[in-house]
């Protein structure tokens, strides 16, 4: 375990991704606090200002803080996905492990409808369980868990299958375990890395799909600040005052490229190809 | 007489593939075809065939790891294969099994010490400072050291986990201990010290044991009773003396004849085994061992030969049309 | 090599109907009555039971199931609750716009990203190879809109080399290109940074392997090696990922139609989600999902010429 965390911190990339990260968690920890104005505040007198001054990176065109709705944004956009990557690591490993450990019939159709589901694009089948359901919190931690369900059902099902074989499950099926104890005991421990891995890849995908609904319309509902929300007020902007869109464009770039740097370093750190070299 | 520990009747075990597309073919492969033995209280009984020919398949369906088709397994008058929940739980904390493979037969993830107390804790025979006093005590009997117990098994040698995967069966107190080749993954060096780990506890503890092995010099040295089998077949069996030395069966022969026996008189006139082991899936008619005997004759094509006991008392039988 | 088509096809049958029964369930779980929607909050319980008696949903529910498997299978999805006419010719409508802006961004995405992967491929750790590798990472974690959005600012207004917005006249080729360059650049660059790094690791995979080393040690040229034996053992990973992001492809040309305001399915999943155009949308959900198993068909049948192997399984 340690010789892993020295090979992830021994990668530059890897360095930098989790910094960029833990400077965005920190930030909307600590928004109420750190930002400079309350971000549904209304300054009619100061609407489309320019970065610069008083409002270091403008305001948008109900005189809102920027600064301050980026910050309290993050907190969005890392709740839902946090939220939604939980329930599909969840639900999609507990639907993996049962359909690799049973196998059989089981397996062929619970797999069948996982294939279903990845047949569907992910944003669009995103976009109208959102649609459907009804905008809000829950809702898109739902709809995003529910696009990334399949492909963790996939990550957790290979390894189960390949551990069903070893002999240690025998031997703990002759020394009277129950399947449950030998499953979430046994196999769920030596699957985990591969899952966790996959978690924080996917939690950049969460993110930007996140982004992406707000974008459309189906994010939280405003005056919440949301980082994808505030994206679509800039481009209705864009000739005016081109910041507006530019600013959590950058913000959501910049949370995503470093969750992939994590999730890149941390797979490079533990896929057995690469370990070999 | 005394009812026997374990007694197998007519146990068989196939497995049913689907191959082809569109008009799918099923191939049936018979791993188990019919097979019938039993082990006597305190006895060493060894299984024995060339790989592919069924007996780790019989060793795991007889604990049910692998569900049998067909047959009888009886532990101490008990059924083992109609026993459900609590009462095969029972069941399996008096048989035990040791695997092959050293290396998979540890979870890589579980210290020595919760692989040795976990499943003391699931048949309540002991928890917490307890159990961890019998883990070390143990790991002692099967010379490790107690400081062992909280490492992982990466860090152990072949031998010395398959004496962990050895203490781990004994967690239980089991009577029968089914050995599945025990130590055929381990070096040559280290083979000895196991199989003599093996029966100092056979004769400590009283175990009775099943020992699936196709060496049959290993076989020699443990067992009191023996079983060859043939393609899902037992095609003879008794003590291990006059089976090993003396064989009525044209395949034991053959084996015994291949088997390296460090007298050098005896290997000048090796009978040639011919051609390959045929596939289970596709057995011959009659006799399965007719198609590379020497001694083949044409009823041997035609029909079954017959379970022929061995002139003298539990000498065992064979069977084969030779001595019919 | 018509087994095969067949073998195929036929595998293709039980995901099709899968697709046609979620969607139909996904439809009638969803809260809310059609009819309400057509005539508003207003309406008599009469008319309501008339609109609902015309769309056929008075019917058993299993006789809704059958009726919509038989005419969704002969390419029948009824009509639009909004424009009521006909699903498949509003999609036959926008589809050109859609196939376009998936075919430019495939071709800008294979033709920068196979090249690059195996330029930092054989450049292993190198300037290019790490230059590569972090322009990759930067390309895929552009959400599509933010990177639509940059190059609307920089191509569209700073500049103003193409145009804004592309609502293209069909029948004018060179008109019909021009406003496919930035929606079509926007989902090529996202592309070519996941060909990029598929590309490298196969390769590298594949630049590792012995039948490598032998054709090296034989004598045979580097470049023969590379582009003969390494690419063409390092396609079939390329060709898979490539098929796997179509997908990903229809799902973000909903953002690019939006951005640069270009018709297509997603502009119309979008409006049909809006207006709670029910059958529009079973009909749209069925006919991505159609598109998205036809690719992967040609994705197999790929794979059966790149490797003769497959063919024989």
């Amino acid at each position: 375990m340690k010789a892993l965390l020295a090979k992830v911190w021994a990668n530059p990339m890897t360095f930098l991704g989790a910094l960029l990260c833990l400077a965005i968690v920190l930030a909307a920890v600590l928004a109420p606090w750190i930002a400079p104005y309350d971000p549904a505040d209304q300054d009619i007198i100061s609407r489309l200002q320019p970065p610069g001054g008083a409002y270091p990176f403008g305001t948008d065109q109900f005189g809102r803080d920027i600064l301050s709705r980026l910050l309290w944004g993050a907190r969005i956009s890392l709740t839902v996905s946090l939220g939604a990557i939980a329930v599909a690591v969840v639900i999609g490993g507990t639907i993996g492990m049962l359909a690799g450990y049973i196998g059989g019939t089981f397996d062929l159709l619970v797999m069948q409808v996982m294939d279903v589901l990845l047949s569907f694009p992910s944003l669009i089948l995103g976009l109208i369980v959102v649609a459907l359901l009804g905008p809000d919190l829950i809702n898109l931690v739902v709809a995003i868990a529910l696009t990334a369900i399949a492909p963790f059902a996939r990550v957790a099902r290979a390894p189960t299958m390949a551990l069903k074989e070893r002999a240690f499950v025998e031997a703990g099926r002759a020394l009277g375990f129950s399947h449950p104890r030998i499953l979430f005991r046994h196999i769920l421990p030596n699957i985990m890395s591969e899952v966790m891995v996959m978690a924080s890849l996917w939690m950049a995908t969460a993110v930007r799909v996140e982004a992406s609904l707000s974008f459309i319309g189906l994010g939280v509902k405003p005056p919440t600040a949301t980082w994808g929300g505030m994206t679509r007020d800039g481009f209705e902007n864009i000739l005016d005052a081109p910041w507006l869109a530019i600013l959590p464009g950058l913000a959501i770039l910049l949370l995503v490229l470093g969750l992939n740097m994590v999730g890149d370093g941390l797979r490079d750190a533990t896929d057995p190809r690469l370990r070999q070299e | 007489m005394t009812e026997p520990l374990l007694r197998v009747e007519g146990l068989r075990k196939h497995f049913v593939l689907k191959k082809g597309f569109p008009k799918p073919r099923t191939i049936r492969v018979r791993a188990v075809e019919d097979i019938s033995f039993s082990i006597e209280p305190g006895q060493a009984f060894g299984l024995v065939g060339e790989s592919g020919c069924g007996k780790s398949t019989a060793a795991r369906a007889l604990l049910r790891l692998i569900e049998p088709d067909a047959g009888r397994v009886l532990f101490r008058g008990e059924d083992v294969l109609t026993a459900k929940g609590q009462a095969l739980k029972a069941l399996r904390r008096r048989i035990q099994i040791v695997f092959q493979d050293p290396y998979s037969s540890l979870d890589p993830r579980q210290s020595i010490g919760s692989a040795l107390t976990e499943p003391m804790r699931v048949h309540g025979i002991a928890t917490g400072a307890e159990a961890r006093r019998r883990a070390a005590a143990l790991m002692e009997e099967v010379g490790l050291p107690p400081s062992a117990l909280d490492r992982l098994p990466h860090e152990f040698s072949g031998g010395q986990r398959q004496r962990i995967g050895i203490a781990r069966a004994l967690t239980v107190e089991p009577e029968l201990i089914i050995a599945d080749e025990p130590v055929s993954a381990l070096d040559v060096s280290v083979q000895a010290q196991v199989l003599l780990l093996l029966r100092e506890l056979r004769q400590r503890r009283g175990l009775s044991f099943l020992f699936v092995s196709h060496d049959l010099s290993v076989v020699r040295w443990f067992c009191d009773r023996v079983a060859v089998m043939y393609l899902g077949r037992i095609v003879e069996e008794g003590p291990a003396a006059r089976v090993l030395a003396n064989p009525l069966h044209p395949y034991a022969q053959v084996l015994r004849d291949a088997s390296p026996i460090p007298d050098p008189s005896r290997r000048t006139a090796l009978p040639r085994i011919l051609g390959e082991i045929p596939s289970a899936a596709n057995p011959p008619p009659g006799c399965p061992f007719h198609p590379r005997c020497i001694h083949a004759m044409p009823i041997c094509s035609q029909q079954m030969p017959a379970w022929t006991p061995a002139p003298g008392e539990k000498a065992g039988g064979v069977a084969c049309h030779l001595v019919g | 090599m018509l087994g095969f088509v067949l073998r195929r096809l036929l595998a293709a049958i039980p995901t099709l109907l899968a697709v046609l029964t979620l969607v139909f369930v996904i439809v009638r779980v969803v809260p809310g009555d059609p009819a309400l929607v057509i005539l508003g909050d207003q309406a008599t319980p009469e008319a309501t039971a008339a609109v609902r008696e015309r769309l056929g949903l008075d019917r058993p529910l299993l006789v809704q199931y059958f009726d919509f498997l038989g005419s969704a299978l002969q390419g029948d999805f009824g009509n639009s609750l909004v424009t009521n006419r006909p699903i498949l010719s509003e999609v036959r409508a926008v589809l050109p716009h859609t196939v376009d802006l998936t075919l430019a961004s495939m071709v800008i995405g294979v033709a920068i990203g196979v090249p690059v992967g195996i330029w930092a491929a054989l450049n292993r750790n190198g300037v290019i190879d790490v230059m590569a590798r972090l322009l990759s990472l930067i390309g895929l974690s552009f959400p599509v809109f933010v990177s639509g959005v940059f190059l609307l600012l920089a191509f569209g207004l700073h500049w103003r080399l193409f145009p804004v917005i592309g609502s293209a006249d069909l029948n004018d080729p060179l008109d019909r290109l021009h406003k496919l360059v930035l929606p079509a650049m926007t989902l090529g660059l996202l592309m070519a940074a996941y060909i990029t790094r598929v590309t490298r690791s196969a390769m590298l995979q594949s630049l590792g392997e012995d039948y490598m080393r032998t054709a090296r040690a034989k004598g045979v040229p580097r470049r023969r090696v590379v582009w003969v034996h390494g690419l063409r053992n390092a396609a079939l990973p390329i060709v898979t990922v490539v098929g796997l992001y179509v997908g990903i492809l229809l799902g973000n040309s909903v953002l690019t139609e939006i951005v640069f305001n270009r018709p297509g399915l997603g502009k119309i999943i979008v409006g049909a989600l809006n207006q709670r155009d029910y059958p529009m949308l079973q009909g749209l959900l069925v006919i991505y999902c159609f598109l998205i198993v036809i690719v992967n068909l040609i994705t197999d049948l790929l794979y059966g010429v790149i490797d003769p192997r497959v063919k024989a399984a």
